[in-house]
Order: structure tokens, then sequence, then C-alpha cells
């Protein structure tokens, strides 16, 4: 296929869609991986799966189906995590695996979303959904402009919060929302397991190399972008489904901290 | 120079978890001042404190903060993460204690990420984040522990440098003579 293709207006509203979901995973990722809470996120995706799956079968409401679902677990992780932690997301991925999985097997267009939240359908999402991204971004940075010395504090000098009379729980379930949100849409656009390693892989990377917090935000998304760039033209180029060339394209950028020395 | 009006008051504190740890206690801590907290291991200093928290109980007695009072502590074991890209400036900036001049013996390596520390040095840090912090008490808790000697006289220097900064500071340590260099006055509780 020839490069031009690249640079059709066709793909200009996918690229923006992905683009710009890619940019506010990679950077959630690392107040995640801060977190130790990186696991939540793909059992959060996976319940926007069953939502987005449940939605279809009660009535078409896909879209509606993955953010309630989403927005759910994240509701659910914020209470049960603080007990138990990665046993509870994983119960959460388990749960949402298994319902999307037997709603896929019964009902009518089941088989077929199925297969989209598996590889991804960020070709064929389009203005709406970039409508619904665009409200999101300024959103999720002001948030986050509020969010991210509290989120800092609340890990690393936790009494500063809670020896003070500040409950952690109104900035912790406002990230969980924001993440679960953005998952939602992005389990939709690139699949799950895309979605997942756009907050896993980056940050992970970013977390050996960058020198200050600020050099592993700028890691965590640059390293997002590139390889949201990159696996976009390979997909197109080769005509491959784009969920796992994205995934591929993370886990190469992954290699890059097993082979350099801390 | 102390005011009469104290920042911090047990009077006959019984404090515990699911029971009975530590008590009864009491004593107070005025602004200007660096009381010291001791006892053997497992009396309940660190018990106490976290009276002061709301993370422990109060069985019974009465534990009194200064109306609007502020806390910063420095856990006897604080979060260290095995792995996070955060300088000691930024912990330091996060803590808001970046508004003080930093002590000498912190500035060689305030710039280097957290993880990288040794223990001694990380230790020092977080006792400047936490005296630094623009707070009316500061609670240390074993501040001495994961350090060497010079260190320790780092930390001295700090505390003895701090003295102006804060309301008042109250110091849980089982190190005798470092209380003696550091604080006005020690209370010791017995199991």
């Amino acid at each position: 296929m020839s490069v031009d293709v690249l640079f059709d207006s066709l793909f200009l509203v996918p690229f923006l869609n992905g683009l710009l979901l890619a940019i506010l995973l990679s950077m959630f990722g690392t107040y995640s991986r801060m977190r130790s809470e990186w696991l939540a996120s793909l059992g959060v995706a996976q319940a926007a799966a069953a939502g987005l799956l449940l939605g279809a079968f009660v009535g078409g409401a896909s879209t509606l189906g993955a953010l309630s679902a989403a927005i759910a677990a994240a509701v659910a992780k914020t209470f049960l995590g603080r007990r138990s932690g990665n046993d509870a997301y994983a119960v959460m991925l388990l749960v949402g695996w298994s319902a999307a999985l037997l709603l896929a097997a019964n009902t009518a267009r089941g088989e077929d979303l199925s297969r989209a939240l598996l590889q991804g359908q960020l070709f064929f999402s389009g203005p709406s959904q970039l409508i619904g991204i665009a409200v999101l971004v300024p959103t999720a940075l002001g948030l986050m402009w509020w969010l991210s010395p509290r989120l800092l504090l609340d890990r690393l000098l936790p009494d500063r919060l809670t020896g003070n009379g500040k409950p952690a729980i109104r900035h912790d379930l406002t990230f969980d929302v924001l993440l679960a949100t953005t998952l939602a849409l992005a389990a939709t656009a690139v699949g799950v397991m895309a979605a997942f390693a756009l907050v896993f892989i980056p940050a992970w990377v970013a977390f050996r190399f960058a020198g200050s917090w600020r050099a592993a935000l700028t890691w965590s998304v640059g390293l997002g972008m590139v390889a949201y760039i990159a696996s976009f033209a390979l997909a197109i180029l080769f005509d491959q489904p784009y969920g796992p060339v994205l995934v591929a394209a993370l886990l190469v950028v992954g290699t890059s901290r097993s082979i350099a020395r801390k | 120079m102390t005011s009469t009006l104290p920042l911090l008051v047990f009077d006959g504190v019984v404090a515990g978890y699911g029971k009975e740890v530590v008590g009864p206690v009491s004593f107070s801590v005025f602004p200007g001042e660096t009381v010291g907290l001791t006892g053997p291991n497992g009396s309940g200093k660190t018990t106490l404190a976290n009276t002061v928290l709301g993370t422990a109980r109060v069985f019974k007695g009465e534990m009194r903060r200064a109306e609007g009072l502020t806390v910063a502590v420095q856990r006897q074991h604080p979060v260290r993460l095995s792995e996070i890209p955060l300088t000691g400036r930024e912990l330091v900036r996060l803590a808001g204690a970046d508004q003080q001049p930093l002590p000498a013996s912190i500035r060689p390596f305030v710039d280097r990420r957290v993880d990288r520390l040794s223990g001694g040095q990380f230790q020092l840090l977080q006792v400047w984040a936490t005296l630094g912090a623009p707070v009316g008490l500061v609670i240390l808790d074993e501040p001495t522990s994961n350090m060497d000697p010079h260190s320790k006289e780092s930390l001295e220097e700090i505390l003895r440098a701090s003295h102006e900064l804060v309301g008042g500071v109250l110091v849980i340590s089982h190190d005798h003579e470092f209380l003696d260099h550091v604080t006005s006055r020690t209370v010791r509780i017995d199991q």
C-alpha cells in the first residue's frame, strides 16, 4: 500500500481520537504506577468491555454502557482497593472478562462487538467520538492540575492529609473516575488490551529512566505518542488490526527498560 | 520562650487500637518547644503519636490539639517506594518545605531521585520535608533510625536550625543522647 494513504483525510479524525486518548492514558499511567494500581486499569477496561456488550444487548447504548460499567468499577475499586489492593483488582478483571464473554456468546451482535473490543476499531471512530474526547481532554488536564500534588502527597506523605482532617477519598475517587472514563472511551476505540498497554508500558519505561517526576510525565507521554503514531501508520500500511499493532509497538518500547542499565 | 496556650495536651491518656497499649500519660507541647518522648521498645510511643493523627484510639483521659493546629509527621517507617522518579527537591516542594533555605547537609543530594538515596540521606530528606513544612506542630518518630554518626550530627544541626521555623516539635526516640542534644525537656513513658 502507498504511503500516501497515511495522509488521506479519511484517517484524520480516527488519528486525532487515538492520539488524544494515548496522551491521556500514558499520563494517567505515571500516577497509576506511582499508586501501585496499574493492574486496576486492566480491570476497569475489562469492565468497560462488559458494559459495552450489556449496553448493546439492552438497547444499543453501547458507549453509555461502557462508561457506566467503567465508572461503577472505578468506584468499587476506590473503596475495595484501599483494603484489598491487587486482590480486588484481579477479581474485578475476572468478573469483567467472564461477563463480557458470556454476553458476547449470548447476544446477536456479541461476537462482532467482542472481536472489536479485542482488536480495536479506531479506524471506524468518527466526529462524535472526537467531540467527546475533545471535552474530556481539557477537563482531565484541568483536574490533574489540582489532583497531581494531592495524589503524590497521599502516596508519599499520607499523614499530611489524613492527620489534618483532609480525607483522601475525594481525590482518589476523582482520579479513578477520570481514568475510568478515558479507559472506557479508549477500550471502544483501540481495544481493551491496547488501552491497558498505554497505561502500563510508557510509565513502566519512564520510571526507569526519568530523573524527576516532571521528566517521567514527559517520557511517558512522549513514548505513548511515539508508539501510537508508529502503530497507526503500520496498521494502515500493512492492513492490520490496530489494537495488536499498538500493543506490539508498546512492547518494543518496553524492551528498552530491560536492556538498558539503571 | 513559650506561650501559655499549649499546642498539644495529653491529659491522663490511655491509648491503643483494639485494646489499651499505653498510659496513662500526661504532658504538653508549647509553641517554641522541642519535647522528647522516650521509653523502651514497645512502650507505646508511636501509639501516642497516632492518637494525634486519629489513627489510634484514646480509651481514657483526653488528647487535645490547639484549635486549627496543623501537624506534619515523619514516620518511623516512612513510605519508600522501590522505584519512583521523584527528586528530593520535588519531595520537599510537595511537602511545602521549599519556602525555607535548604540545610547544607541536604543540598548535595537534593536533586537526585529519592529511590537512589542511601537510607541515611533519605531519612534526612524526610526530616527536612517535615520540619520545613508550614505547620504548627511537627512529630518526628525515631528520626535517627538508618543514620550513621555523621548523618546524626547533620540531623541535630537541622533540628537546631529549624527551631524558629515551626510552632513546636515532638521527638520520639529511644536515643537518650540524641534527645539530650536537641530537646528542651524529655517525657519518659514506661511499659
